[in-house]
């Protein structure tokens, strides 16, 4: 079973990072863009048996306890099946 | 002063903290590997050095907070122990939940790596004692995530209760947007805990304590830290 965390700034969070990404697709000449905010992606590989109400419930609990840091940052959980 | 320094895997400044702490108090620190699960009896200090733990992998810190070690920390920490930590260990301590906040990137997206000018904001606690209040000192920084944030009402609590013992500042003093090296809230350069008991800072005071650095500006802290526990044994 396949399973996708995704962790995004909160926000009103500065995040320099994306300021710099926004910046440098400008100086590519890539227009139409207004503004980049730069996250995370774990994809993650579940054992074969998991329900999918079990895997989430998994993987909640891996992304309050280290993939995010829930201070700054939001996360979704998605099983991908 | 029986200090504990922890070491996890790319951590680089572990042995200019040792060397400081036995400058200080004569003892020699007991260096801790982070898979252990007990700190050696009678510690009365831990210290979290400053380096790369984990390569800043996930997050600066993230992993290093969640290592076997950190459970000892906790406990130590809980029952009153001494902790600090600078740079990586600051940032360490905020993701292990010990001190409030978070370490984000640089304003200015530099690694910034030079002498900066503290101002000491008071000197009743173990951590300040060995300075005057409002005194000025000089100590390094190195980091590129050094720039301190809360939410609004952590903020609030820590001023409220005194709890910034460190703030970045102008040669005189003067605390500002122009003196704030990475645009951390309040000019936050160190906290303690609600209990006073553990300070994350980011400047390294451990590398300002001998003549041959150009300045002994750090050995206050670690002074003020061997007063304490002595009068406390």
């Amino acid at each position: 079973m396949k399973a996708r965390v995704t962790v995004t700034l909160k926000n009103g969070i500065l995040d320099p990072q994306g300021k710099a990404i926004e910046g440098a697709l400008k100086s590519l000449g890539i227009d139409g863009v207004a503004s980049v905010r730069q996250g995370k992606v774990f994809d993650i590989e579940l054992g074969a048996n998991a329900d999918k109400a079990k895997a989430e419930a998994v993987l909640k609990d891996a992304a309050d306890k280290l993939l995010a840091n829930t201070v700054i940052e939001n996360y979704r959980v998605e099983v991908l099946g | 002063m029986k200090s504990a320094v922890l070491v996890f895997p790319g951590i680089n400044r572990e042995r200019d903290m040792a060397r400081a702490l036995k400058l200080v108090s004569g003892n020699d620190a007991a260096m801790v590997w982070h898979a252990d699960t007990e700190l050696p009896k009678g510690t009365d200090l831990v210290v979290v050095p400053g380096g790369f733990s984990y390569g800043d992998y996930l997050r600066c810190g993230a992993i290093a907070a969640r290592a076997p070690v950190m459970d000892a920390v906790r406990k130590f920490a809980a029952d009153g122990g001494l902790v600090l930590g600078v740079c990586n260990g600051f940032q360490i301590l905020c993701e292990s939940g010990l001190l409030p906040g978070v370490l984000m990137r640089n304003a200015g997206l530099k690694f910034i790596c030079r002498d900066v000018h503290l101002r000491v904001e008071r000197n009743d606690t173990p951590f300040t004692r060995g300075y005057q209040a409002g005194q000025v000192i000089t100590v390094p920084v190195a980091h590129g995530e050094g720039n301190y944030e809360a939410d609004e009402e952590t903020l609030k609590r820590l001023e409220g209760e005194g709890r910034v013992l460190y703030r970045y500042c102008s040669p005189t003093g003067e605390v500002g947007e122009a003196h704030n090296i990475n645009g951390a809230a309040a000019s936050i350069a160190g906290i303690v805990s609600e209990r006073g008991n553990v300070l994350g800072m980011m400047p390294h005071p451990e590398n300002h304590v001998e003549d041959i650095m150009g300045s002994t500006d750090g050995r206050g802290l670690f002074a003020g830290l061997a007063e304490h526990l002595k009068k406390a044994a």
